[in-house]
């Protein structure tokens, strides 16, 4: 649980539309409790485990988000269409792809509870493209995310794409997650 | 004050204050917090985190814990989740804690809730589970958190949300026999999409949704995540309240809230429920609509009738009428929601047998009360689909591995349908076999 950087850089592995959270964390590996750590690290091992291979890093697909013993994926971005972590309310999806290493997801809209327990876990920032960026970026590509300005550079393609600002979750985010801004609304006693 | 919806209504109470509007970020007070094996564990770690390792919880009696996900299964870890929850709700003297193995076990949560009298009108309920929504049935505010929201609300008894806006969906009409709240609910989850309610609550309306019994109508709000929907929800009428008073054990007082006249919906749409037809929807996805006259003979494998969208007392009626007499012709699995849902498949009669009895002499299988293969689970799970083959199911989702393996095809429908379909071993429109 850390605060958003102000310069994000790294790989993108890319998906398509209405990403479930069975697909993101299938429910048998929900037996692992997030709240311990060495328990927590194996959520990383199965994330994405359930899309399938030719949904699975797009545009040409079949390209694995990790290996199967590897705990951390290579990839620091997903990019995603529309609808991503649609389904359940496990919390395990967000946990997962932080354990995987993920930092941003980047899609065109979210389900309502991945994207809450994303902001107050404070586990990834999720971003809003405002173009299909799913189908502009490939994975692999070099991505370089400048948060202030809410711009997310492609460093292979030299093109730049523009993000909806964080909004009313920035505040969240920054501070890290629900626990922490409710100590600074005064919410909750410090 | 301008009108409000329902739900902006219960929310403005649960701020208090007299008037909110879509978009307003609020913090509320909560009336209840259900958790269960799979996200409890997770949400006793986050609260132990923040709160100290002596906490107490801000109330036991808001406080309902129900194991339901992974029980009759030998997988250590799962086993070692109700061990938590066991400790757990020893530790805080909670008082409604269904516990695995004893009397008071229950099975699937969203059905155990209102059976254990922890639902009624006017009151916020969030639960660590995305059918939730389910209570919205009985004129509540009912949706799906995850662990940190729930640990939070755990110390807090309150947490921050946004108040959605109301999309309105009004049934009108009779509802023919052949159809069911299942048959409705695919069919507006098809219309607008697996994302078209996002961020939104649905009110369902119209004399077509009050002349369903409860079960139905829970089953209407039960799949509104599966367009997205923050809560569904329905004015209570008689029908809500004479069940929210024959369950409510412990005579907590509720209000009952209404949507006021002029009330704005950011949508609105009209449905004349005695034209539609029998609805599934197809691999991959909840709103992948068809109707059954599009799809019928299309070979399966297999049969599900459970889970707590289509687990409960109406559902196995409805599967009861179709499949007695006749032999099922694929592997068929009947799972009751819960164990008074299993007690009255034992003891309600159809044609002098018991509805178990009509599933058993179809060569049904029968199994505990639970959410069973709804959701996958470990691999030794009742009726989970090991490998990729044909199912259909009155369960909610249909996304790829939802049931188990990745390349299985999972088709959603209702009761009706999926006992017609498990006696021809195809995709069979329940007119055949409604005289």
């Amino acid at each position: 649980m850390s605060k958003i950087q102000n310069e994000i850089t790294g790989k993108a592995y890319v998906l398509g539309d209405n990403i479930d959270t069975d697909q993101i964390i299938p429910a048998e590996y929900l037996t692992f409790n997030p709240a311990i750590p060495e328990e927590y690290k194996q959520f990383g091992k199965y994330a994405l485990s359930s899309v399938p291979p030719a949904q699975s890093g797009l545009p040409k697909g079949n390209i694995p988000f990790h290996t199967d013993d590897e705990f951390v994926s290579p990839y620091t971005f997903i990019i995603a269409g529309k609808n991503f972590g649609c389904g359940s309310s496990r919390e395990h999806a967000p946990v997962a792809l932080d354990a995987a290493g993920i930092k941003v997801v980047i899609a065109e809209f979210y389900a309502r509870i991945f994207f809450r327990n994303a902001v107050n876990g404070g586990y990834l920032v999720p971003f809003e493209c405002t173009d299909r960026l799913c189908d502009k970026v490939c994975t692999g590509d070099e991505l370089k995310l400048d948060v202030p300005n809410c711009k997310l550079h492609n460093l292979t393609t030299k093109e730049t794409y523009p993000l909806n600002p964080l909004g009313e979750i920035a505040p969240i985010l920054n501070a890290g997650g629900i626990f922490s801004y409710a100590k600074q609304v005064g919410m909750l006693k410090s | 004050m301008p009108a409000m919806t329902l739900t902006e209504k219960i929310l403005a109470k649960h701020a208090k204050s007299n008037f909110v509007e879509p978009g307003q970020n609020i913090w509320i007070d909560i009336d209840i917090l259900m958790t269960h094996d799979v996200c409890g564990p997770g949400t006793i770690g986050v609260f132990k985190k923040h709160f100290g390792k002596a906490a107490k919880v801000w109330d036991p009696k808001k406080i309902v814990i129900i194991p339901d996900h992974y029980i009759f299964t030998a997988d250590k870890m799962a086993n070692r989740n109700i061990d938590v929850l066991r400790e757990f709700s020893k530790e805080q003297n909670l008082p409604y804690y269904y516990d695995v193995g004893t009397e008071k076990y229950k099975g699937v949560c969203h059905i155990a809730l209102p059976e254990e009298g922890h639902t009624r009108p006017g009151e916020v309920l969030l639960g660590t589970d995305s059918h939730t929504c389910t209570a919205g049935a009985f004129g509540e505010f009912a949706t799906g958190i995850g662990n940190t929201d729930a640990g939070f609300v755990m110390g807090t008894g309150s947490l921050w949300l946004k108040v959605p806006p109301t999309m309105r969906f009004v049934f009108e009409g009779t509802l023919p026999p052949y159809l069911m709240a299942k048959d409705l609910i695919l069919a507006v989850i098809g219309d607008i999409g697996c994302d078209g309610a996002t961020y939104r609550a649905m009110e369902f309306d119209g004399a077509g949704v009050f002349a369903l019994n409860m079960e139905e109508r829970m089953t209407l709000c039960n799949m509104v995540i599966e367009a997205g929907g923050k809560n569904g929800v329905i004015a209570p009428d008689k029908v809500t309240l004479d069940f929210i008073d024959s369950k409510n054990k412990h005579k907590v007082p509720y209000t009952p809230v209404y949507t006021d006249p002029g009330a704005k919906f950011i949508y609105e749409k009209v449905y004349d429920i005695s034209k539609m037809q029998p609805v599934v929807a197809k691999p991959h996805s909840p709103d992948n609509k068809a109707f059954v006259s599009e799809v019928k003979g299309a070979k399966l494998d297999r049969a599900y009738i459970g889970s707590c969208t289509g687990g409960k007392m109406t559902d196995f009626r409805a599967a009861a009428k179709i499949m007695h007499g006749h032999s099922v012709k694929i592997d068929t699995f009947v799972v009751p929601a819960t164990t008074e849902v299993a007690k009255g498949l034992k003891s309600e009669k159809m044609h002098g047998k018991t509805l178990e009895q009509i599933f058993l002499d179809a060569g049904a299988k029968m199994g505990d009360a639970s959410c069973a293969a709804c959701l996958g689970g470990p691999s030794d799970t009742f009726g989970r689909l090991n490998q990729a083959i044909r199912c259909i199911s009155t369960t909610n989702r249909n996304f790829p591995g939802r049931m188990g393996h990745k390349e299985a095809e999972v088709f959603l429908a209702s009761p009706l349908t999926v006992a017609a379909s498990a006696i021809t071993g195809m995709i069979t429109d329940p007119r055949e076999y409604l005289a």
